[in-house]
């Protein structure tokens, strides 16, 4: 329960980037032996405040108190100074260091003999709950564990006060519920923690009170004993909004893709994919569930034509698409939408406009040397129609638009193209609910339109709700291939860390 | 505790939404005037007239025929690489060996001047140009090979490229290519009349050539397949990939084409200003071109207006420095006043400075 003493109080924060105004005076208190959710939509300005924190901006006006004391905090070295730790989404760790010296580095002034640290890491281990050897290389680390090193890290420098950017997106079921123990334990020792995510089934389990922020201002603070998820999504997104994911009953119509026996080598001679055989009907969604780095990537990769196949084959209604080209599988109706951490990694051209985001595809098709983009134009003009995509202009740089009306951009030109079997992989990542319900809508359209959908997600209760099977991947190997009406997260989460159907089944 | 600087100062640089156009060229012409006034102070404290090296500057590089055309034969090699660069970087190529690669289109147009006097002259220049063209693509297809092979770093290549270009001419000028009758001097011979291009309103043709180069340039970037190629290419090599494109293939046209306009720069500038091959045929415009690439924000009509600018400047105190018997030193560091400022005042046009007063930072704990 929280007491009286706030760790951080925040006070009337601006920060404006030109003329957006990402945070407008915003008010936010944590107090010690607390978990404060900070729950928003996209471009609401979670990420922009914590880095404020952090001492990665600085604002442009209010202020910030460290237990009652006003501090002005320059540098992230600042912030540890103060006992404020940041846990990024993604790890900053040496691969090749062991854990206990990825601890230690940059800290300044502390020579403590490998001994004494090694004991100090261990205590600090059993006081929160953590468990890791010090010892052990960084890069024989699962992606969990890293984040515990994460942790440890901030811990180990004195941080007080922790705040956790989407700490959940890439773990396991089973180790979401590890690290929600470890929080509770902070919780428990005194410390203060805020912890940003979209997942509002994570809010209610795990924090005290959330504060909402919606269009870069605060909304308010609720307790989360009284609160409701319709509530919050509410207050988040202004307006009520339906929550139910709609599945239609698949067509089923046929095969559209088989993959058979299918192995990929990657580039660090590792077996990315290990024999995986699956088939997709026309009309049907197949879902692929597995801890981030499960042979995903290779998955959409080989299909696409990208990665070389090691063995196996694929075939797209009964034709081998071994040896084609990207270009020669574009043009047999396959189309892919990859979209990695940065959103815009493959598929889109971050500093290009819809118009010429629109000609990636098909510019080859056009006669001649010169490009025509009266075409493009056009299907840029009905997509933000068609998709209430929200940019000043379609010749704007589609890096400035949110990540939602991104997502559009580059599923609403896959689907435009016609495909006949659409692969799409994490399209609502770091989504609001508003877009996310748009790209589910739309990817049920295409369900419904006979063609064959390989969705590759993270949220399980996404998978379970919108796909009609789901793969699960572990390790580059298929360890079970489930209805989804079928199946509970548990066993999903089981089948995820590696477990057999049979084995999942029975103790999930 | 140590305090941040930062706090120290009473203004912070904050990054501006957006810019227009009146108010970008008012910052320009705000930090030409503040250029004019330090030049000035520097030249009035070494006991000069600025009124008068200024005027001077005017007149030297626009004021007569001759200051004219002076002026544009050191823009033709200057447009004409800037536009060869601009190629490369609008790929992320960064190609800085304009110096070496016109350095080489010039030696392989020399090879025809010295060795076919009996041809056409029509035939000669076009063989020569062409010549130039293709020598300077294939030195420059040499790093974007080993780029895209062995994932080597271009800018280190393409700089030591320029020195074994430029120490090809210092031994082909103290070797085969020696003119004899220039008794104890190591100079290669100049190019027989056939081999020299014809002037046009008193400068080589070369000009004309610039300013078509412009136009292409501008439409094979903005509306050609390739330039749309080598675009997603150099934005972001995994989506082009995607879409289908042979990427290799792509960084080696590119860096075939960027390369092969910097040979015709050298091959223009041997056979139309030079009149032989000499090694100061770069003279450092491969450098000079990176920067007015960037000036003009990779804008071929921009590049045009830019390195006419260079060439006023570059021309003007060269008038001053023989008028005034000043020294290349003082006439390079004035220079240098105008182009910190020029180039400086570009942090203006993406930031602005926004006062927050000197108001005391709070003491941490």
């Amino acid at each position: 329960m929280p007491n009286a003493h706030p760790a951080i109080e925040l006070k009337g924060l601006t920060k404006g980037f030109g003329s957006i105004v990402a945070n407008q005076d915003i008010d936010l208190t944590v107090f010690n032996g607390e978990i404060l959710a900070l729950l928003g939509e996209n471009g609401s300005g979670k990420t922009t405040l914590m880095n404020m924190l952090s001492g990665l901006y600085r604002p442009d006006a209010g202020e910030i108190y460290v237990s009652g004391r006003p501090v002005s905090i320059h540098s992230p070295h600042d912030a540890i100074a103060l006992g404020i730790g940041m846990i990024h989404q993604h790890f900053k760790l040496v691969d090749v260091l062991s854990v206990q010296e990825n601890i230690v580095l940059g800290t300044v002034g502390h020579f403590a003999g490998k001994r004494k640290l090694s004991r100090e890491i261990r205590e600090l281990c059993e006081r929160f709950g953590l468990m890791i050897d010090p010892e052990r290389k960084v890069y024989s680390l699962s992606v969990s564990e890293k984040q515990t090193v994460e942790i440890l890290k901030v811990l180990y420098r004195g941080a007080r006060t922790l705040v956790l950017d989407e700490p959940t997106a890439v773990l396991t079921p089973q180790e979401i519920g590890r690290l929600f123990d470890i929080l509770r334990k902070m919780r428990k020792e005194g410390c203060a923690v805020i912890i940003i995510t979209h997942k509002l089934n994570e809010v209610l389990e795990i924090s005290d009170r959330v504060t909402i922020l919606r269009k870069g201002r605060c909304i308010g603070t609720v307790e989360t004993r009284s609160t409701t998820a319709r509530e919050l999504t509410e207050r988040m997104v202004g307006a009520s909004v339906d929550l139910s994911i709609h599945r239609p009953e698949p067509l089923r119509s046929g095969p559209m893709l088989d993959v058979h026996h299918l192995t990929v080598v990657n580039s660090d001679g590792v077996r990315a994919l290990d024999d995986v055989n699956f088939s997709i009907a026309s009309g049907e969604i197949l879902g692929v569930a597995g801890v981030a780095g499960s042979g995903q990537k290779e998955l959409c990769e080989a299909i696409a034509g990208l990665q070389p196949i090691a063995g196996g084959a694929i075939l797209c209604e009964h034709t081998s698409l071994e040896g084609l080209s990207p270009r020669e599988i574009i043009r047999r109706g396959i189309s892919m939408s990859f979209i990695p951490e940065d959103r815009l990694g493959m598929g889109l051209v971050a500093s290009m406009g819809m118009v010429d985001n629109m000609l990636l595809k098909d510019y080859q098709n056009q006669p001649g040397m010169l490009i025509r983009r009266e075409g493009a134009r056009n299907l840029a003009n009905s997509l933000v129609k068609q998709l209430n995509i929200s940019t000043p202009s379609i010749y704007t740089a589609v890096r400035k638009l949110s990540g939602g009306n991104v997502q559009k951009v580059l599923l609403g030109r896959e689907i435009a193209s016609n495909p006949r079997i659409l692969i799409t992989a994490y399209p609502v990542r770091g989504l609001d609910i508003n877009s996310s319900m748009t790209i589910y809508r739309m990817l049920n359209e295409q369900k419904q339109k006979g063609v064959a959908v390989l969705y590759i997600g993270e949220d399980l209760d996404v998978l379970l709700e919108l796909c009609d099977r789901i793969l699960v991947l572990c390790g580059g190997r298929v360890t079970g291939i489930v209805d989804a009406a079928g199946v509970t997260k548990e066993q999903l989460g089981l089948l995820m860390a590696g477990q057999t159907a049979e084995e999942a089944m029975r103790n999930g | 505790m140590v305090k941040d600087v930062r706090d120290a100062l009473p203004f912070r640089m904050v990054k501006r939404a957006d810019i227009t156009q009146a108010r970008a060229w008012a910052i320009r012409l705000i930090a030409i005037a503040l250029a004019l006034l330090t030049g000035g102070a520097f030249v009035a404290a070494l006991g000069y007239d600025p009124i008068g090296i200024y005027a001077t500057a005017i007149t030297g590089s626009l004021g007569s025929k001759m200051g004219l055309e002076l002026t544009a034969k050191l823009a033709v090699p200057l447009l004409i690489t800037s536009l060869g660069v601009t190629l490369a970087f609008k790929m992320r190529f960064w190609n800085i060996g304009a110096e070496g690669q016109i350095c080489v289109g010039a030696i392989a147009a020399t090879y025809f001047a010295l060795n076919h006097a009996d041809w056409p002259q029509v035939v000669l220049l076009v063989t020569m140009a062409l010549a130039g063209i293709v020598a300077g693509g294939l030195y420059g297809m040499i790093p974007a090979y080993f780029k895209s092979r062995f994932g080597t770093n271009e800018t280190l290549l393409t700089l030591m490229l320029n020195y074994v270009a430029l120490y090809t001419i210092q031994a082909l000028q103290q070797g085969v290519w020696r003119d004899p009758s220039q008794q104890g001097f190591f100079k290669i011979a100049r190019f027989p009349k056939v081999a020299r291009l014809p002037e046009v309103f008193g400068v080589h043709i070369g000009w004309i050539a610039a300013l078509i180069l412009v136009g292409l340039v501008y439409v094979y970037l903005r509306h050609s397949k390739q330039g749309y190629e080598l675009t997603v290419v150099g934005e972001n090599e995994a989506t082009a990939r995607y879409a289908g494109m042979h990427v290799k293939r792509v960084v080696l046209r590119t860096m075939f084409i960027s390369a092969g306009i910097a040979g015709l720069a050298g091959m223009l500038q041997a056979s139309g200003a030079d009149k032989t091959l000499n090694d100061t045929v770069a003279g450092g415009v491969g450098f000079t071109a990176i920067a007015v690439a960037w000036l003009a924000r990779l804008n071929p009509f921009g590049m045009l207006v830019v390195s006419v600018l260079f060439c006023i400047l570059e021309r003007g105190f060269q008038a001053v420095q023989s008028l005034y018997n000043l020294s290349t030193a003082t006439a390079d560091v004035l220079q240098g006043i105008v182009l910190f400022f020029v180039l400086g005042c570009e942090v203006f046009l993406t930031y602005r400075m926004k006062w927050v007063g000197a108001k005391g930072g709070v003491e941490r704990v």
